[in-house]
């Protein structure tokens, strides 16, 4: 948890969860696990506020909660991680994800899940489907099965578990067993009593549920918000046999899937499409197949892919077979070659794509900083691993001052490492071999963090444009809720553009001006969060593979 | 420092090995570095697309919705006591549900709130009480000291009795005590310099004229 991450997380749970929840968050993340009165007592906020703060944090699945070190006697601990709370940066990928793979009903259940933690099946596909009907045409209304089925699928692709029940203290599904088993999840050799969700074997099971019904339109005039206050009450009463399932994202499951489309994308740009259809078809063949952790998948045979290939793609048995030597061959590395049963069985090198990737762009920041000399020079390095000043010069072919000056300016910026080689063991300076060399690991560490460091700027750039404009935007909001209610009441155009014409020109230009720049903000937000999955997923695949 | 007087930059190794001539080393560093430097290469402009502004549009909605939802908790802020012409238009717009409960089995049973108001009051009452006990205790101690003192200011003692039953601020009984000493031996309820005697300013004044008339 470095500073970097604490001021990142500080600042989403700021944006996201308001500013109390923040002061909570970032402490716990200082200090580790805590009880509720050294919560209360280090961070000086009311006791109802810290409950209602850690309620939160608990609901959105940031805090895990445990009977404390001393004992089942001790109060319980509250601890939470960064790796949760920077997910919230990643939630639009998620939500378009799901888009893109099930249409608009599934993006809408993600949506609601992300935003409210964790719910039960039915009230998420009540809310569903009256948001659906919300922006149907009038007199058409979205059928509660049709968004069941649309939550079944995504639970049958994993992409949405089961929350944990409390652990030891007893369930609230009777069909979960009373004990946790141990964890199923790898490399955590932190506590044994948080099991992760796949512990569980019903983590994935849909439960019977008795809803029928159609979506409900949300009346906009005063009678219906009365009406729904009634039915509210009523809802609130019914039961639908699934009481206390809740239900929560699967965020690995959809880092898979990420990351299956950076291989598939990568391959696309290195060869052509069809080596990338390939290669889709022998990622989806292994995704049951593959735990999340593999190195590489299950073996495949080519007999088995060509069966499997999607129809559209009707290329002759041979031309598979050259088009998967190619692939095996490519520097890149992204298939290897297992075996020669079946007609030669394929894998996909999970960890090595990850690895090239990383590399590739380590590769393209040096060149965007620094130059396309200096990075040849640094891709030199990463391939020759230990270099001389004078075999740089010579291998990179750049003249001697220059390549001394872009190696000194890497150095500087800690992109090189310098080796000591001595000769004699007094390490005298005249008889020492200086030799450059690249580390890809801590290399790609350290850039994680700048990236880090970039969000947080860009979050705390767009905080200040918009409070240097607040007085602007309080104004044209005001102006924006006059129109609408003079709208709903019937005036005529002369009244809205009376009212539209309390903003000066001017102002209208530094509106505009600002939108401009919190959009430009906010879609660099998004796409530094790419980089940053692409560098911790590879991260994390070398932790789990040297553990 | 080996060297000093042959020359600035000279070092304890033959710097050839290293491959720098004594003429290509780097500008010294004169202080930190900028916090904004220069940078010759400009950052690739961000990627445009549907998928990018879709994403873009998510987010902000996102954030939006979010901050309207009950699980965003506000810190207490002094409400204005006129409501300004904004917020009636900005209330339209909050969710509905503003109470959110969560499940209880869920979550440790020490967050559930504690109704706790009924016995935060009876707490503040029974200090109020206990104070004003202690209160009348040293009372009834210093009156009896005063009534030592002096006999004769059975009223006085009745106002400051009644007024240190009202409010319980030391600074009250401190400036009671003020009072207290400054009037103790007085009958009337002015102070004894308030009021100066005709005798003394005249025969004080009889004084100086004798005395200003002799230079």
């Amino acid at each position: 948890m470095t500073a970097q991450e604490v001021r990142l997380c500080g600042l989403l749970l700021r944006e996201h969860f308001g500013e109390v929840v923040e002061k909570v968050g970032t402490h716990l993340l200082r200090s580790g696990a805590q009880n509720l009165r050294t919560i209360i007592h280090e961070t000086d906020v009311s006791l109802d506020l810290v409950k209602k703060s850690l309620c939160v944090l608990v609901q959105h699945g940031v805090c895990v909660f445990s009977s404390g070190r001393k004992g089942p006697g001790s109060p319980t601990e509250y601890q939470t991680s960064c790796d949760r709370i920077l997910r919230i940066l990643r939630y639009p990928r998620y939500i378009y994800t799901a888009k893109t793979l099930y249409g608009d009903t599934g993006e809408l259940i993600i949506e609601e899940l992300l935003q409210r933690g964790h719910m039960t099946m039915s009230s998420t596909v009540k809310t569903v489907a009256d948001r659906l009907t919300q922006n149907m045409e009038e007199g058409r209304s979205m059928d509660y099965s049709e968004v069941s089925s649309a939550f079944s699928k995504l639970v049958e692709t994993h992409f949405l578990q089961r929350c944990p029940p409390l652990a030891g203290a007893g369930t609230t599904d009777s069909t979960t067993p009373a004990t946790p088993a141990t964890p199923a999840a790898p490399a955590a050799p932190v506590s044994t009593t948080q099991p992760t969700p796949e512990s569980f074997p019903d983590c994935y099971k849909v439960p019977h549920m008795t809803l029928i019904g159609r979506g409900k339109r949300q009346l906009s005039s005063e009678e219906g918000e009365d009406q729904r206050n009634a039915k509210k009450a009523k809802l609130d009463l019914e039961s639908h046999g699934d009481e206390g399932i809740y239900w929560q994202v699967n965020f690995e499951r959809f880092h898979l899937h990420f990351r299956d489309q950076a291989i598939i994308s990568a391959v696309a740009n290195k060869l052509d499409q069809t080596s990338s259809e390939i290669v889709r078809t022998m990622l989806r063949m292994s995704e049951v197949t593959t735990s999340p952790t593999a190195t590489c998948t299950k073996p495949l045979s080519a007999n088995e892919i060509f069966r499997s290939l999607p129809s559209s793609y009707n290329i002759p048995r041979t031309i598979l077979d050259q088009y998967l030597t190619l692939l095996v061959d490519d520097p890149m590395e992204f298939v290897g070659k297992a075996g020669e049963s079946g007609g030669g069985m394929y894998v996909v090198n999970l960890h090595r794509a990850l690895a090239n990737l990383a590399r590739a762009t380590l590769e393209s920041v040096v060149q965007e900083r620094f130059g396309s000399r200096s990075a040849r020079i640094f891709r030199l390095l990463l391939r020759k691993r230990h270099l001389e000043q004078k075999q740089v010069e010579d291998f990179a072919m750049i003249p001697a001052k220059e390549a001394k000056d872009m190696l000194y300016t890497l150095l500087s910026q800690n992109l090189v490492q310098l080796q000591e080689v001595p000769k004699t063991p007094d390490y005298a300076p005249s008889r020492t071999f200086y030799l450059y060399t690249v580390n890809q690991l801590p290399t790609a560490r350290m850039l994680l963090q700048n990236c880090y460091k970039t969000v947080a700027n860009l979050i705390e750039r767009r905080l200040f444009e918009t409070k240097e404009s607040k007085r602007l935007l309080e104004k044209s909001q005001r102006i924006e809720a006059i129109l609408a209610s003079l709208q709903a009441s019937g005036a005529e155009p002369e009244q809205l553009t009376e009212v539209e014409e309390m903003i000066t020109a001017p102002e209208k230009q530094q509106l505009d001006s600002l939108r401009l720049h919190i959009n430009k903000l906010d879609s660099a937000e998004n796409q530094v969060d790419e980089t940053i999955f692409l560098l911790d997923s590879y991260v994390n695949s070398t932790a789990t593979s040297t553990s | 420092m080996a060297g000093k007087g042959r020359g600035v930059a000279a070092f304890t190794f033959n710097i050839e090995a290293l491959g720098i001539g004594r003429g290509s080393m780097p500008e010294a560093r004169v202080g930190p570095s900028p916090l904004f430097p220069n940078t010759d290469f400009k950052p690739v402009p961000l990627k445009v697309g549907e998928d990018e502004d879709y994403m873009l549009a998510l987010k902000q909605e996102m954030r939006g919705t979010m901050q309207r939802l009950p699980h965003n908790i506000k810190p207490q802020s002094n409400k204005a006591e006129v409501e300004r012409y904004t917020e009636r238009y900005l209330r339209q717009s909050q969710m509905e549900d503003e109470e959110w409960t969560p499940d209880w089995n869920l979550f440790p049973k020490e967050l559930m709130p504690q109704k706790k108001k009924t016995r935060a009051k009876a707490g503040t009452k029974r200090k109020t009480v206990k104070m004003s006990r202690k209160d009348t205790e040293d009372m009834l101690s210093k009156l009896d000291e005063l009534a030592k003192k002096d006999d004769g200011n059975p009223e006085k003692s009745d106002d400051e009795t009644e007024k240190k039953k009202g409010k319980e601020g030391e600074e009250e009984e401190i400036e009671e005590e003020a009072y207290d000493e400054e009037d103790i031996e007085e009958e009337n309820d002015y102070i004894e310099s308030y009021f100066d005697n005709g005798e003394d300013f005249a025969a004080d004044s009889d004084d100086n004229m004798d005395g200003e008339a002799t230079y």
